[in-house]
This record gives C-alpha cells, sequence and structure tokens, in this order.
C-alpha cells in the first residue's frame, strides 16, 4: 500500500517535472544560445524566414565554444541598445512608482472607507480594468492628443498611473484588514492618515509586491503604446527595439534577450514569495 | 446629529483618499470615452449632424468582420481549454508531489518573461525551417506552413495558454486550500466516490475562484495580440487577423471617428459578456446555498 502510493507521488512529479521543463525551454534556449558565437548562430539559424532553403534549424543546448561575444556587443560596443534601455526604464518606473501610490489611497477609500456611491464607483472601475487594450487606447490617445502629450514619454505613463488594476487588486487586500485594527487604532486617538500608513500599508505589503511584479511584467514589455504613441525612435523603448533587432543582428539578439529579461526575473525571484501570496489573496472573495 | 457629522467627516476623508485616482481616472479614462462616444456618432465632414454612418462603416467592412468572428472563435475555444487546464494542473500540485514549490515557480515564470525575447524562441520552433518541421520531417511527414495556414490558430491559442497557465494555477490552488478538510472527511465517511467528491465538493466550492479565473483569463486572451503582432507582423495569416489588428491598423491611418466607433462596439461586447458572467456566478451562488 504504503509502495505504490509513493509510486504514484512520483509518477506523478516526474509528469509535472517534464511539464515544467516545456514550460522552462524558451528561456533555456535564449539563455544557452546568448553565450554562442556569431558565427555558431548563423550557422544554426540563418535560415529562418527563408523559403529558398530546406536545412532546418539546429537547436543546442550546448554551445560549442562559450563566448561572452554577444554580451560585449549589446553592453558595450552598441550604444543604442543601453539608450533604449534606459527608455524602458524612464518609462516604466514613473509608471509603477505612481500607480502604486494612487492606487493604495484609493483602495483603502474602497476598502475600508464608507461613502455613498462607493459599489458603483468602484464597479466603474472594474469595468474599465476589463476593457482590451484597444479600447482604452483610443481614450488614452484622444486625450493625449488634447492636452498635447503625444510623442512624449507622459502620454504613456500618465495613463499607466491611473490604470484602474492596482485599484481593483489592492482593494482585496485593503479589504481583508480586520476592521478591529481600524476600530482599535481609532480609539487611540489615530488620524485616518496614521491609520493608512501603520496600519494598512505594512499590512497589504504582498498585494503591493504582486502588484508591482505585475505591473512589471505588463509595461516593461508594452509594444501598442510606444508604436501608436511615440513617432521619434528616440523615445522609444526596448521592446519596441528588440521586436526589431531579431532579422538585422540575429547573433546579438539572444544576449539582448537576456539582458532584457534579467530585471524582470530577478524582481520575480526577489518577490515571489509576496507576488503568489499577493495572487493567491486577490482571488478570495472578501 | 454626532453620528450625522461623524459620516459627513468620514465621507470627506474618503473623497481625500480617492481624489488623485479620481481626477486621473476620469482624465484618460471617463471624459476621453464620453468623448470617443460622441466622435462615433459624428460626420467624418465635421458638420454638426449626429450619423450611424461610422457605425455602417464599420460592421460592414470586411476586415472588421474577419477581426470580429477570429476574435470571438479564439476567445471561445481558447479560455474553456486554458481554464480546464489549468484546473486539471492545480488539482495534479495540490496532491502529494515532489518539488511542488519549483514546479509553481516553473509554470508562472512565462508570465514574467519578455514578450520580444519569446518570439524570437517562437521563430527558431514554427518556422518554415523551424524545429517542429524538422521533427516532422524526421518521421517523413510534410512540412507544416505553421504561421501562414489554418495552423496559425492553434499556434496562437498554444502561446496563450503557455503564457497564462501559471498565474490560473496558483489561482486554483488557493482556492483549492480554501476548501475545508472537514468536508473531504464527511464525503468519505458517507462513502462518496472520487468522481462525486470530486464534483460535489471540489469543484462547487471552487465556484468563487473558477468565476474570477475565468474573468482573468478573458482579460488576458486580449493581451495575445502582442505575441501576434511580434511573430507575425501587422497584417497576419487570415485565421489570427484579430479585433486588435484591426483597431491597430485604424490607429495608422488615424481615421479617429471609425476607431471611435469600433471602439464602442468592442466594449459594449465586454460588457454584455461580464453582464452573462456575473449573472451566471449569481445563479451558481443562490443554487449553492
Amino acid at each position: 500500500m504504503m509502495k505504490k502510493l509513493i509510486s504514484i507521488t512520483m509518477l506523478r512529479s516526474v509528469l509535472l517535472l517534464m511539464l515544467a521543463v516545456v514550460m522552462l525551454m524558451p528561456v533555456i534556449l535564449m539563455v544557452d544560445n546568448s553565450f554562442m558565437t556569431e558565427k555558431e548562430i548563423q550557422a544554426n539559424y540563418s535560415m529562418l524566414g527563408k523559403t529558398s532553403t530546406n536545412e532546418i534549424v539546429n537547436m543546442k543546448l550546448i554551445p560549442d565554444w562559450v563566448s561572452f561575444d554577444q554580451y560585449y556587443k549589446v553592453l558595450i560596443s552598441t550604444s543604442a541598445f543601453l539608450f533604449m534601455f534606459w527608455n524602458s526604464v524612464l518609462l516604466v518606473l514613473p509608471i509603477i512608482a505612481g500607480q502604486v501610490l494612487v492606487a493604495t489611497l484609493a483602495a483603502f477609500a474602497f476598502g475600508k472607507l464608507q461613502f455613498p456611491g462607493r459599489e458603483s464607483l468602484f464597479f466603474l472601475y472594474l469595468i474599465t480594468m476589463l476593457m482590451p487594450f484597444q479600447v482604452t487606447l483610443v481614450s488614452n490617445y484622444i486625450m493625449a492628443d488634447q492636452l498635447g502629450l503625444l510623442n512624449t514619454h507622459s502620454s504613456i505613463i500618465l495613463p499607466g498611473v491611473f490604470g484602474a488594476f492596482g485599484v481593483f487588486l489592492l482593494r482585496q487586500f485593503m479589504m481583508h484588514i480586520h476592521s478591529a485594527y481600524l476600530e482599535a487604532a481609532k480609539m487611540d486617538g489615530a488620524g485616518y492618515l496614521r491609520i493608512f500608513f501603520t496600519i494598512a500599508l505594512p499590512m497589504v505589503k504582498p498585494g503591493v509586491a504582486a502588484l508591482v511584479v505585475l505591473l512589471f511584467a505588463d509595461y516593461w514589455n508594452m509594444v501598442e503604446q510606444p508604436l501608436i504613441f511615440l513617432q521619434d525612435a528616440n523615445l522609444q523603448p526596448l521592446s519596441i527595439f528588440l521586436s526589431r533587432i531579431q532579422e538585422e543582428l540575429l547573433g546579438v539578439s539572444f544576449a539582448a534577450s537576456v539582458v532584457y529579461m534579467m530585471p524582470m526575473v530577478l524582481l520575480f525571484l526577489f518577490a515571489e514569495r509576496y507576488f503568489i501570496e499577493g495572487i493567491q489573496l486577490s482571488g478570495v472573495k472578501g | 446629529m454626532k453620528i450625522h457629522r461623524l459620516a459627513r467627516k468620514e465621507l470627506m476623508i474618503a473623497f481625500a483618499f480617492l481624489i488623485p485616482s479620481l481626477v486621473g481616472f476620469a482624465v484618460f479614462y471617463l471624459i476621453p470615452f464620453v468623448q470617443s462616444v460622441l466622435l462615433s456618432f459624428q460626420d467624418k465632414g465635421g458638420g454638426g449632424s449626429l450619423t450611424l454612418d461610422n457605425y455602417k462603416d464599420v460592421l460592414t467592412s470586411l476586415s472588421f468582420q474577419k477581426a470580429a468572428a477570429n476574435t470571438f472563435w479564439f476567445t471561445v475555444v481558447s479560455v474553456p481549454l486554458l481554464v480546464v487546464l489549468s484546473l486539471v494542473l492545480a488539482l495534479l500540485l495540490n496532491q502529494r508531489v515532489f518539488f511542488r514549490d519549483w514546479l509553481r515557480t516553473a509554470y508562472v515564470m512565462p508570465l514574467v518573461v519578455p514578450v520580444a525575447s519569446i518570439v524570437l524562441v517562437w521563430q527558431i520552433l514554427f518556422d518554415w525551417n523551424g524545429a517542429f518541421n524538422g521533427v516532422l520531417m524526421h518521421f517523413g511527414q510534410d512540412r507544416v506552413d505553421w504561421m501562414k495556414s489554418d495552423w496559425a490558430g492553434l499556434v496562437i491559442i498554444l502561446i496563450y495558454i503557455w503564457k497564462n497557465v501559471g498565474y490560473n494555477v496558483v489561482l486554483f490552488l488557493a482556492g483549492l486550500q480554501n476548501i475545508p478538510d472537514q468536508y473531504y472527511e464527511i464525503a468519505s465517511l458517507e462513502g462518496a466516490g472520487r468522481m462525486r467528491t470530486l464534483f460535489g465538493i471540489t469543484l462547487t466550492y471552487l465556484t468563487p475562484t473558477t468565476f474570477l479565473v475565468i474573468l482573468m483569463s478573458v482579460l488576458n486572451s486580449f493581451k495575445v495580440f502582442r505575441e501576434t503582432y511580434l511573430v507575425a507582423g501587422a497584417y497576419p495569416h487570415d485565421q489570427i487577423y484579430l479585433m486588435q489588428h484591426y483597431m491597430n491598423n485604424m490607429f495608422l491611418s488615424l481615421d479617429i471617428q471609425k476607431l471611435s466607433a469600433a471602439a464602442v462596439l468592442m466594449a459594449l461586447s465586454i460588457l454584455v459578456l461580464v453582464a452573462v458572467l456575473f449573472r451566471t456566478e449569481r445563479v451558481f451562488r443562490s443554487f449553492m446555498e
């Protein structure tokens, strides 16, 4: 009986492990390709996108020769890469900082304070959050045009700061804070601002962590907004750059991808515990 | 009187907390949306009169019809598929399993891998000279032009599932862990079989989570455009020409009236979808109680 139980667990684990390897395959492939030399990349992948040849790509897990050529080219000898990396940072950091700030304040009001029209106002946020990107993009465009923001980073940052997702996610967390804490603080004469900073904010930390990771994943990858709002190539973020270099600069594109992926993956691994906790709590109905 | 004053004070405080968000939300989402509704009824010539021409243009345009139908089918096929797959995975992970935390991390990982990087790998796999065709040829089969044939839809569904399954698994796992153990104990005391337990307890008490998962999956299904766009460009194979392609291409032609009409139509269909989902959830919940 015991033996059978263990072997079923084993079987299940192996099955799930195999699936995990499949899920991680693209990442593994990218990382090991980034250590190949230009020559090896060309030999393996130059037939991509060509119907004239019958050659098949050569997928290798271990490079013939471990080389840092690609990294050297990306980080040191091509200035365009770092420049656009910086553009990405300039776009994404203000959005995250802004939305976290604005959304925690609003979420506190929605989750813990009483006021008439609370539910209907929140419903409006919820519907907006559920709208496909292309619908809100039209609104964002109309406003950016009127405010004269087109072709500036602000045309992307400002709508990002006021996105509805943060309010939705953090409200779920605020609702989990037991009202007894707030009542006790009020008894002790603490004002709402003090309650917000000393009680609510520390207690929704996992929510903030989840929000930061999810926003980062979303905005670090943005493609549509920069394509539509930023005509000036000097303003474009790395996500656009990366999607364009693939054909011409196949040799460095893997290292470029890895460098581009790094901040995202590091942030994720660093905040993973909070992040998972965050997603989990967002699902629990308050 | 005192209570009244207290309530008013709380109203003022709530307002103070809300105001930054409210102002921005109104300026960048609500007001321009109302403007785009108005624009959608406006004559292109700029005359003041209201017209339905923009809607007529959009609805009769072949590319809109194609995009709407494709998007509808994509959602109808891929969302249930994703939800069922993530449920099965979560049920497996919720049992005795080695390295559970590692596995979960691996499944969530695709969510944080940048789209543009992934596209590169996707080409290596699905190109005419790509790895999958290599496998096919190895077994003596004909090659498939994955992105330029009817298979393209399947490839996009695969990307969507690969990317979003982890998020849903985490949600489902949380829901599963919230079902009290006593329920299962009672069921086994009463001699309920495995299937009966699965449907009678697990799936029943998982309903609120499932609702949220469906909602998030629909929301994320609209983001698959990014991958599609980067893999296949602005004018991909007919089968994967989605609403988002249509909108994006209209953006480039800057026909703001028609664009608004399309946006309003899209918003309406989302409203209907959300209303149906909420209504279904309410029915389910009253059924459970």
